[in-house]
């Protein structure tokens, strides 16, 4: 990271941290008085030896005195002490509590061409193990460099009242600590990357290997997946004991710098008691300050690339809160009883500027109309569909819903207009109950129960552990593709839309259930504007209107009979028996 | 936790150097304060400059050997914490691969990579950090006690006590401290599974228009982690404090009887001195331990969680040297006859049998087709012939021989499954195949391709064999992965060869030159195709027809047109009425 980009992530952070000021206020408050009290009791202690001399030569009222003011600072230094460490895991949990809140927010709002391009364990990634980190590098950073700082400048200002000269041998060797500590930072950092590196190549094996764990057993390859995790495992191995190894050593060099700090304050202290410059007592406490007065540099020093890695992980958060959003909505929404008009006219579009994967489509669709859309892998179907849904906005041309464009309208009073049945049925974690009503939280349970039935989902969902209260997994695991697509059609079937978009919604069921849930579909789509990703001729048949597609662009459209009679690209298509690859 | 005690043993050497020589590092700074105490007793008191400067220098010295111990035991505690990681790792990764379908369900794929990665990272630096500095605090807390004691055993009684205070707060709040992170770590697994759900659910979510439902939802795990992460906090805050407290009242006391001791001549003031030093050297250490107690919290947390997947014994265990030394006695071409025997079969957890009294017999060489509804228990059946599953009652025999009396490896080794999901590895499309069989020919292979119809992808391919495969196989289309798949399981020239519906995303051509070329086969093997559609299977030797997990009817297709319903029902469903008369 470099300088400058630092300093900005470093201003950000504080920004962030605003919404804390009285509290962060109130820490340096508590710091000082833990660090006075830190401070000033070795200084009573030094005062308390001074008056006992030696045998009968004990000043007692006086060391009472002095004892008495000890508890007294013990208390307030402890007091305070626990006042910082709680308020500063509210401040750092708490910043980074909101930090990714507002970082799942933005997800919310990213464009789907962002989510698309970026796996879902990288950003993952960033709001979990990178504000984890974060708030890891706050937490020290409160409770070391804070109080820390505020040690250093306390001590100093007591070892200057003491004696100038010692203290300045002391801020003298204090240096040699950073020279130490910033070369051996220097040297370790290319043995760090390759310790990143290295685990993340082992855990993309993890990954692979245990997600496909039935895999792996199924051609008994347990020997060779165990091989080759231990060569990933070895090669982690090495880089990490030298990054852990040579990183380690900071801390004693630091620590031998401070102990040559502090037989150099024993000696110059020595020699000035010895010349009469100096009490005992003042030496005690010369050296338990010069030992305090180092500790803050040593846990500095060894917090200093802890830091370091936060920053670069809070710079990663700051990213995804920079991407650009998806343009605003515009406030038009559509009425409640919209009856469901799609005209599209002259639409380009392409994922990639300069790649075009839809060209000039146009299409006019009454409402209640069917329309299948039809053509080989790579033709544009689903891209013409997340259109549609404006999961993306096409480049030229415009899409009208009842005559309105839709991006004069909000995407949720859009979307809410369409039901969607997708290829990959993807379920939220959550019971059955709760994955229905996903798309209307007010159904009442006869509602839900009627929209199971016609989507024939309920009599599987009777036979679940606990009925319609079974939780289902994350990703559904535990169902069949067919059970999962047919929660997918209940779901929508309760939404009760004027348009649907299925998007070969039938194809993983099983004919004889298909048949029944064709039928449903069937009532469903009635009176409703469909949009097909079709395959199944019986589907293509029934369509008030066939696009034909190919390479992005619709090649021919009419029924079914008018197409076959044109005897063209859909013609062939039939007479091959057409039915498109996935994907 | 006992589980893991066994991975430290290849590093008995360094679990116990690494502490040792801590030890001698500690025991060098314990006598600091006995020879300041000299400087004062003797150099001041005698007025000896000599003498100071000479004491400095061995104050010096002491620091050298203490830096030469301390980077030596930093080396053997990072050996032996990466070590230690890097075997459990690999066992976890060998227990995990041994488990069988059934817990893997139940643990659940992710939670399972979260315990590879992030929970294994944590017992490291908890382990790393303990070796390093944790055991090192006992022993300059005892150590000083002890040194108390050569000075003045009387005044020492003030160490016994403090001390034995501390050791309480110490346990108590590391046995409080320990469930609360446990809980934090839970709380973390929660709001990861969030994002990945969200992320991976975006569209249909954006369709429901459930943007916001999803920010509150991750806003209240978001802040149930916090209020987690406050208490575990608010315990730890504790430590600091109350060792400062604690300790400076020890100072108190130690001053006050040591007053009384100097009063009568027992007790000299360099002594007192050192004395003192010896609390605060006890003050540092413990300030430094009460850092240390998140940390090791948070390792034992993760330990736990580890040891309680160790602690899954696998249903189905396979041995694992059995694994690697192979069969090729077993390995091969005779085909292999299987018998199904009144078998029940139910999920664990699951309330009731996905199959219910089955009862057939393939003949070695035979095809046997299965179709049914979704959920009907088609993929159920399958599972148990290479036992991924175990029956709950009834006997799946294979070859004439019970598949529990099989040893597992040698089973799967005579079976060539193609999944229902076609899953491909990181690597090239060679190594992916290569799983079927390693020592597998350039001729054998593209054999398989073309048996498979995926010679022409390959050669179409950049690279050819040696083409890569991404992660997923994503760089593959559905039906191109599919393929693949097949040519995988072919290769292994299998006794049995099960396809789960594996021709979904082929075309009608593809799949019917899949069908010509896989019924070359026969005779050689024993084929199991499940299928949804009756043309997939109508020239099967026998058909089984699998309604709700009970075998509808058992024939040829002929046979099953006249004799069962279901099964004409599907035939008629899918081919119209033409195909009622072309049969």
């Amino acid at each position: 990271m470099e300088r400058k980009g630092r300093g900005k992530t470093l201003r950000r952070i504080l920004s962030g941290l605003a919404a804390y000021r009285g509290l962060i206020a109130l820490m340096l408050v508590l710091a000082a008085v833990h660090a006075a009290a830190s401070l000033y009791i070795p200084l009573l202690v030094g005062r308390g030896i001074d008056r006992m001399i030696g045998a009968g030569r004990v000043d007692f009222p006086g060391l009472y005195g002095i004892l008495i003011r000890i508890a007294a600072a013990a208390a307030c230094g402890g007091t305070a002490q626990w006042g910082l460490g709680v308020i500063g895991n509210r401040v750092a949990y708490g910043a980074v509590r909101d930090l990714r809140t507002q970082a799942f927010a933005k997800i919310q709002k990213l464009p789907l061409s962002y989510l698309d391009r970026h796996p879902v364990g990288e950003v993952t990634s960033r709001l979990i193990a990178d504000a984890d980190q974060f708030s890891e590098g706050l937490i020290l950073g409160f409770s070391q460099l804070f109080s820390g700082a505020v040690t250093i400048a306390g001590t100093l200002l007591f070892m200057l009242r003491l004696s100038p000269a010692v203290t300045a041998v002391v801020v003298v060797l204090t240096p040699l600590s950073f020279v130490v500590a910033g070369f051996i930072a220097r040297r370790t950092y290319a043995m760090f990357r390759a310790q990143t590196e290295a685990r993340g190549a082992q855990t993309a094996l993890i990954d692979e290997m245990v997600g496909s764990q039935k895999v792996v057993k199924a051609f008994s390859q347990e020997a060779e997946a165990q091989a080759r995790f231990d060569a990933a495992g070895e090669k982690l191995r090495s880089a990490s004991v030298s990054a852990i190894f040579f990183s380690s050593i900071t801390n004693p060099s630091t620590r031998f710098v401070n102990a040559v700090t502090y037989a150099a304050v024993a000696l110059f202290g020595a020699l000035a008691v010895i010349r009469g410059a100096f009490s005992v007592g003042s030496l005690s406490t010369f050296l338990s300050y010069a030992s305090q007065y180092m500790k803050p540099f040593n846990e500095i020093s060894g917090v200093v690339t802890e830091m370091q890695s936060a920053l670069a992980c809070a710079d990663r958060i700051f990213e995804l809160l920079d991407e650009e959003e998806e343009t605003p909505d515009a406030p038009g929404s559509l009425p409640d009883d919209a009856p469901g008009a799609v005209t599209v006219s002259g639409v380009d579009f392409g994922y990639v500027p300069g790649k075009t994967v839809l060209k000039d489509i146009s299409l006019t669709a009454a409402p209640g109309e069917r329309i299948a859309i039809v053509g080989p892998t790579g033709c544009g179907k689903t891209t013409l569909i997340q259109l549609l849904m404006r999961f993306y906005d096409p480049q030229a041309g415009e899409i009208r819903v009842d005559g309105q464009e839709v991006r004069s309208l909000t995407r949720r009073s859009l979307r809410s207009r369409f039901g969607m049945v997708l290829q990959d049925t993807w379920l939220p974690e959550g019971t059955v109950r709760q994955i229905l009503c996903m798309g209307r939280p007010d159904a009442s349970e006869e509602e839900m129960i009627a929209a199971a039935r016609a989507a024939h989902a309920h009599s599987f969902i009777r036979r679940l552990p606990k009925g319609y209260d079974t939780v289902i997994r994350e990703g559904g695991e535990g169902l069949s593709a067919g059970q999962r697509q047919l929660l997918c059609i209940a779901r929508v079937m309760l939404t009760d839309p004027p348009m649907l978009i299925l998007d070969e919604a039938t194809s993983s069921i099983d004919t004889r259930t298909e048949v029944k849930v064709q039928q449903a579909f069937e009532e469903l789509m009635k009176g409703r504007t469909s949009f097909i990703v079709a395959h199944r001729l019986s589907t293509i048949r029934g369509a008030d209107q066939i696009l034909v597609m190919k390479d992005g662009e619709i090649l021919e459209r009419g029924r079914h009979e008018e197409l076959l009679a044109r005897n063209g690209f859909y013609a062939q298509m039939h007479a091959a028996g057409y039915r498109p690859e996935e994907g | 936790m006992k589980e893991l005690l066994p991975f430290l043993k290849p590093y008995r050497k360094e679990t116990f150097l690494a502490p040792l020589f801590k030890l001698f590092e500690a025991l060098l700074e314990l006598l600091v304060p006995l020879v300041v105490a000299d400087i004062i007793d003797r150099g001041i008191a005698g007025g000896d400059a000599a003498y100071v400067r000479t004491r400095c220098l061995l104050l010096v010295g002491i620091a050298a050997v203490g830096l030469v111990c301390a980077i030596t035991a930093q080396y053997f505690s990072a050996r032996a914490a990466v070590g230690f990681t890097t075997q459990m790792k690999s066992s976890l990764f060998a227990h995990l691969m041994g488990l069988s379908h059934a817990e893997i369900d139940r643990l659940g794929t992710g939670a399972l990579i979260t315990r590879m990665t992030s929970d294994a990272n944590q017992i490291q630096t908890g382990l790393n950090l303990t070796l390093r500095l944790a055991l090192r605090s006992p022993f300059v807390v005892f150590g000083a006690m002890v040194m108390a004691f050569v000075v003045d055993a009387k005044a020492a009684l003030t160490f016994v006590a403090v001390i034995a205070l501390l050791f309480l707060v110490v346990i108590a709040v590391s046995r409080l401290s320990v469930p609360l992170h446990a809980k934090v770590q839970a709380g973390l697994d929660q709001v990861t599974a969030s994002t990945r759900e969200d992320l991976a659910g975006v569209r249909v979510l954006r369709a429901f228009g459930m943007e916001d439902g999803e920010v509150r939802r991750f806003t209240e795990k978001s802040d149930a982690l916090y209020g987690l992460q406050r208490a575990a906090g608010r315990v730890s805050a504790v430590t600091g404090p109350l060792t400062f407290v604690v300790l400076n009242l020890g100072v108190v006391w130690l001053l006050h009887t040591g007053g009384l001791r100097i009063d009568s001549g027992e007790l000299t003031q360099g002594q007192m001195v050192a004395l003192y030093n010896y609390m605060s050297q006890i003050l540092v250490e413990l300030v430094k331990l009460a850092g240390l107690i998140v940390s090791i919290a948070r390792a034992i947390a993760s330990a736990g969680r580890i040891s309680a997947v160790f602690r899954v014994k696998s249903s189905i265990p396979t041995d694992a040297a059995e694994n690697a030394a192979g069969n090729a006695a077993e390995e091969g071409t005779a085909p292999l006859d299987v018998v199904f025997d009144d078998v029940f079969f139910a999920y664990p957890d699951a309330g009731e049998d996905s199959l219910e009294g089955i009862s057939f017999a393939a003949p070695a060489g035979s095809t046997v087709g299965i179709i049914g509804g979704t959920g009907s228990g088609k993929s159920t059946l399958a599972a148990l012939i290479p036992r991924f599953y175990d029956t709950r009652s009834g006997a799946v025999r294979v070859g004439g021989r019970d598949v529990k009396d099989w040893d597992v490896s040698a089973l799967r080794r005579s079976i060539g499954v193609v999944p229902q999901k076609a899953v491909l590895f990181a690597g090239t499309v060679r190594g992916n195949l290569l799983w079927g069989r390693k020592d597998a020919s350039e001729e054998e292979l593209w054999e398989a391709l073309e048996s498979a119809q995926a010679a022409e992808i390959i050669r179409g391919k950049e690279g050819g064999l040696d083409a890569p495969v991404e992660q997923g196989g994503r760089n593959f289309s559905g039906g191109q992965r599919q393929r693949l798949t097949i040519a995988r399981a072919l290769l292994r020239r299998p006794g049995i060869l099960i396809l789960d519906d594996s021709s979904s995303a082929l075309d009608l051509q593809t799949d019917a030159a899949l069908r010509r070329a896989l019924r070359a086969f026969a005779g050689r093997t024993t084929t199991f195709i499940i299928s949804q559609r009756t043309s997939s299977i109508r020239h099967a030797d026998q058909i089984l027809v699998l309604d709700d997990g009970r075998l509808a009817g058992c024939g040829t297709h002929e046979e099953l047109l006249e004799t069962c319903a279901l099964y004409r029902e599907i035939h008629l469903s899918q081919n119209g009425e033409e195909a009622a008369h072309g049969a």
